[in-house]
This record gives C-alpha cells, sequence and structure tokens, in this order.
C-alpha cells in the first residue's frame, strides 16, 4: 500500500474514527462521508469510538498469503462496538482462547509493512477483556 | 423487452491447464459455443467477457479486445467487446449484460463468455488477488483472507443453526459424487466425510477439502431473440429470468452475517420475473466456493428454510434426482472455480441438463434450471433461470 492510501485513512486506523449520523443515529466505522441508511438526508459527524464490543463471528486461519505467513495461526474476528458499529479485525491473544460472545478491546497495533525496507503500518486490532 | 435464448454453449476442461493461456481458453470455449449454434463469428455482433482478475492473474488488462482478436472478431469486423467484472460473480453478469443487449435490441447474436487462468502465479498471490474481492482497506488489511471471511460465516453458521463439520463436509462429498460424471471437472474423485474431516484446516472450520479448488477455464454461450431460436437450434434453452442484486462489500456490515441478502435478493426478482417457486425448480447450480457457501445458498433461495441447509445436505437431499438436484454439474468443489468462467459455466450446464444431454448425471425431466453467481462473500449475486419450454 502506498503512503498516501494509508496515510488518509489514518484517523480511521490509528484512533477508532467513524461517523455518527445525526438523522438515523446509526454509528458506522469507518469513516464514511454518505449515511448508507438516510443517504442525502444524513448528517455525518465523526466519532471516535469507545474501542469496546463483543466477538460476534471468528475463525483461525491458517493458511494466507505471503504478508502474513509470519502470524498463523492467527485469530480473525467480525467484533461488534458497543455503538453498534461492525469491523474485522484479528484478535491478539492466543487463538485457541477466542470465542464467539467474549469481549474484546482495541489495542494499537503493527498491521504490515512494505518489505524490510518499507513503511511499516501501524493500527488497531482487538484483544480479549481479562476475565 | 424481447425474450431471450441460448441456443450455443460450451465450456473447456477444467483444472490446472499449464499448456494453455487465457486467450487459448477463451476462444476454444468461444468457437465451441459458436460451433454449437451452427452459426459463424460473422453473425456476433456483441461480445462479453467475464474475468475477475487478468491484471493480477497475467498482468493483462483490456481483456474484451484481447478476446475480440484472438477470436478473428476485431481486426476488419471490428465487433464491440467488453470485459465484465464483479470478481467471482464476473461470469454471470456477463451472461445478464448479453441478455440485456438482446432483449433491449441492441444485439441480435451475442456472445457471452467467462474466462480465468489462475495458475499462472503462486498460491500466495492467487490468494492476494482473490481477497481483492473483499474490502481490501477494512478486510484484506487485517489478513483476512477469502477462506477466513466465508469460515467466519461458517462458525456463526454452526452456532445460530447447529449446522456441524459433518454437514458441511457432506456438501463437498455430494459435489464430487456428481463431478465423477462430468468430463471436464478438475475432480473426478471420490470423496467421504472423512476425507474431508481429516484434510488440513485452512481456516477454522474449513478444510481445504471444503474449499473449491485454484483452476483454469473458460466458458461460452450464444445469446439470441427467442424468436429467432430455431433458426439455429431445435433445443433452444430460454431465459425465464436474469436477476442481480447487491450488498455490502464487507461482511461485517451485513444485516445478518449468515444470510447472503443479495442471494436473497436475486433469487426473489428472478422468481417473480418467471413467475415460479422454488418448488417448481428441477435443478439448481450454486455457488460452492466453500461448503458453507452452498448451504446458504439451498436456504437463501428458498430450497430450504434457513438453518435446515445443513442437514437436508447430510440427508442427501440435494442429491441428484433427490428432493432438489443442487450442483449436478460437481459445483464449484469438483468441477473447479476459474473464478471469472463460473457463472457462464454453470449456465453451459443448464443448457446441458435442459437439453437432457448430461449424460449420467442427468437430471430426470429437468424443465426448470437455476443458476446463482456469487461475487466477494455476497456483495454481488446473480441468479438466472433457465427453461426448455418457452
Amino acid at each position: 500500500m502506498t503512503v498516501p492510501r494509508f496515510w488518509r485513512e489514518q484517523q480511521s486506523r490509528y484512533n477508532l474514527v467513524g461517523s455518527h449520523c445525526k438523522t438515523c443515529g446509526n454509528y458506522y466505522y469507518p469513516i464514511r462521508n454518505l449515511c448508507p441508511e438516510c443517504r442525502r438526508d444524513g448528517d455525518m459527524e465523526q466519532y471516535k469510538f469507545k474501542g469496546t464490543g463483543k466477538i460476534v463471528t471468528c475463525t483461525v486461519t491458517h493458511t494466507t498469503s505471503d504478508e502474513f505467513n509470519d502470524l498463523v495461526p492467527y485469530a480473525l474476528a467480525i467484533v461488534e462496538l458497543d455503538e453498534g458499529a461492525k469491523l474485522t479485525t484479528q484478535i491478539v491473544d492466543e487463538p485457541e482462547k477466542v470465542a464467539i460472545g467474549k469481549r474484546v478491546h482495541s489495542v494499537f497495533r503493527k498491521l504490515g509493512s512494505d518489505g524490510d525496507s518499507g513503511i511499516i503500518y501501524y493500527g488497531t486490532k482487538f484483544e480479549l477483556d481479562k476475565e | 423487452m424481447r425474450e431471450v435464448a441460448i441456443v450455443g454453449a460450451k465450456t473447456t476442461e477444467f483444472g490446472e491447464l499449464w499448456e494453455k493461456s487465457l486467450r487459448d481458453i477463451v476462444v476454444e470455449a468461444g468457437v465451441g459455443a459458436i460451433e454449437d449454434a451452427g452459426i459463424s463469428g460473422e453473425d456476433i455482433d456483441m461480445m462479453y467477457v467475464g474475468n475477475m482478475s487478468g491484471g493480477k492473474f497475467i498482468e493483462q488488462e483490456h481483456l474484451g479486445a484481447l478476446i475480440a482478436d484472438y477470436s478473428g472478431l476485431a481486426k476488419g469486423l471490428n465487433v464491440p467487446s467488453t470485459r465484465v467484472e464483479a470478481a467471482c460473480a464476473s461470469g454471470g453478469l456477463a451472461l445478464r449484460q448479453a441478455i440485456q443487449a438482446v432483449a433491449s435490441g441492441y444485439s441480435n447474436v451475442a456472445i457471452a463468455a467467462g474466462a480465468e487462468k489462475m495458475t499462472d502465479i503462486d498460491g500466495s498471490g492467487v490468494t492476494d488477488a482473490l481477497a481483492a474481492a473483499a474490502d481490501r482497506e477494512w478486510e484484506g488489511i487485517q489478513g483476512a483472507t477469502f477462506p477466513g471471511i466465508y469460515a467466519m460465516i461458517a462458525k456463526l453458521h454452526m452456532a445460530q443453526y447447529g449446522t456441524t463439520s459433518e454437514q458441511l463436509a457432506a456438501v463437498a462429498v455430494k459435489n464430487h459424487e456428481n463431478g465423477m460424471n462430468n468430463p471436464i471437472a478438475q475432480f473426478k474423485s471420490k470423496l467421504t466425510i472423512e476425507q474431508v474431516l481429516k484434510s488440513i484446516m485452512v481456516s477454522d472450520p474449513l478444510h481445504i477439502l471444503d474449499c473449491s479448488p485454484v483452476s483454469d477455464g473458460a466458458a461460452a454461450v450464444i445469446v439470441v431473440p427467442a424468436d429467432e431460436a430455431h433458426k439455429y437450434t431445435d433445443t433452444p434453452i430460454y431465459i425465464k429470468a436474469s436477476a442481480q442484486a447487491s450488498d455490502t462489500i464487507a461482511l461485517h456490515d451485513r444485516r445478518d452475517i449468515t444470510t447472503l441478502d443479495a442471494s436473497v435478493a436475486a433469487g426473489k426478482r428472478a422468481y417473480e420475473m418467471a413467475g415460479l417457486t422454488p418448488k417448481d425448480i428441477n435443478f439448481v447450480e450454486v455457488h460452492d466456493c466453500f461448503t458453507i457457501a452452498e448451504i446458504c445458498a439451498i436456504e437463501d433461495l428458498g430450497f430450504f428454510e434457513k438453518g435446515k441447509g445443513g442437514p437436508a445436505s447430510l440427508a442427501g437431499e440435494t442429491a441428484l434426482n433427490a428432493k432438489i438436484s443442487v450442483n449436478p454439474s460437481g459445483g464449484l468443489k469438483s468441477t473447479g472455480h476459474p473464478v471469472g468462467a463460473t457463472g457462464v459455466k454453470q449456465a453451459v450446464e443448464a443448457v446441458h441438463q435442459l437439453r437432457g444431454e448430461a449424460g449420467k448425471r442427468q437430471v430426470n425431466g429437468a424443465k426448470y434450471g437455476m443458476t446463482h453467481n456469487v461475487g466477494g462473500s455476497g456483495a454481488t449475486a446473480v441468479v438466472h433461470i433457465f427453461s426448455n419450454e418457452r
């Protein structure tokens, strides 16, 4: 991914900023300029999510592309944030502990890099709450 | 709007076709369809080619022109040719474009082809190219592969409806059973539930044998106005419905993660257009890119209640000539899944079935057949209904 392509989404990636529609009350992640529910009647403002939520569904990936090979096996999940928006994220715990319904919170992590000398991408992943 | 029929159909062999290039296979399918229709290339006035990712797989774009060129329809004849892309639904969409072109009167003889050459890059490259069918910025960047995304559908389907790994495996076993009788199939081998369950885990709960393979292949059909179909053949296959629907690109934004609303919507539109219900359909070619996808499809298209697709599959209700024949061709699992070709290959199978020329995999008394082609994890769905009666 080129620098500008990654950089322009920094707010969403680093700080979990999305959108809140003042018309319908729905929350979206990442930032959307048009409310998919209200379209032109929508009134979108940026919103920083609390970063807490629960696992809706999950998987442990064993086979992947070169970019993620160092991480296998890794847990991947769809998390529903407490405000209602959902997103896809890695869960940075031991994969066997990851399960549907468990509570999670956001953490700042490395997402990837452009080879050995390229830029390193950072962003948000999630981890399980302490039980 | 004019009624439309298919008068020629051909699929190449599917598999790892090392000795053939993309242009070789698409020309092979196209010429086969033209011969089947008993027409000449000069009769064709419109071309569509469904292809997901020539750019990634063979570093070649501008496939419409390339295909027209190598079909001998570019220089001199200058036939318009358009490449159509909707990830794994590219083929179904190419067919739909051809149908719309003929129905509208813009074209009198259109060819719809689908083609993909996936084995010219390594496995990691294929995984990455396919991941582009999902949301690269908000799914792919987190390491979500395609099996990973469908695995999350499967995991939730299991939690909500009690679907089991055995039920998933039964889909692969049944499709291999059908594919053994399909000359073009990539895997003509028998499979057992135990073999599926013991195969390596790709993305829990999906084993490698729950996944459709990486394949090369092409397919093509000739589309003409129904009023003129008998000019070309005694056995035209009529298009009773052509429907398409969209949903969110990312799985996490769907209304319900275990329902492909695009399939539901395209299915409903197709039934309405044809004036039919699921009970009228004799066979359906569904998009089983993963075993869970077939279970979702037979539920979403109304053949089984939501949550009942797994038990029905294990009980054999989807086998050839059972309650509803699902994937008589062997589906994507056994026939192979050259992504852009699949949607057209499904139509070719429907033609063979409805002409009664499917041999050992023939659906008895087939009158209405449906095809269901999905792009990504369900962001695009294309559904067609065919019949041998006008």
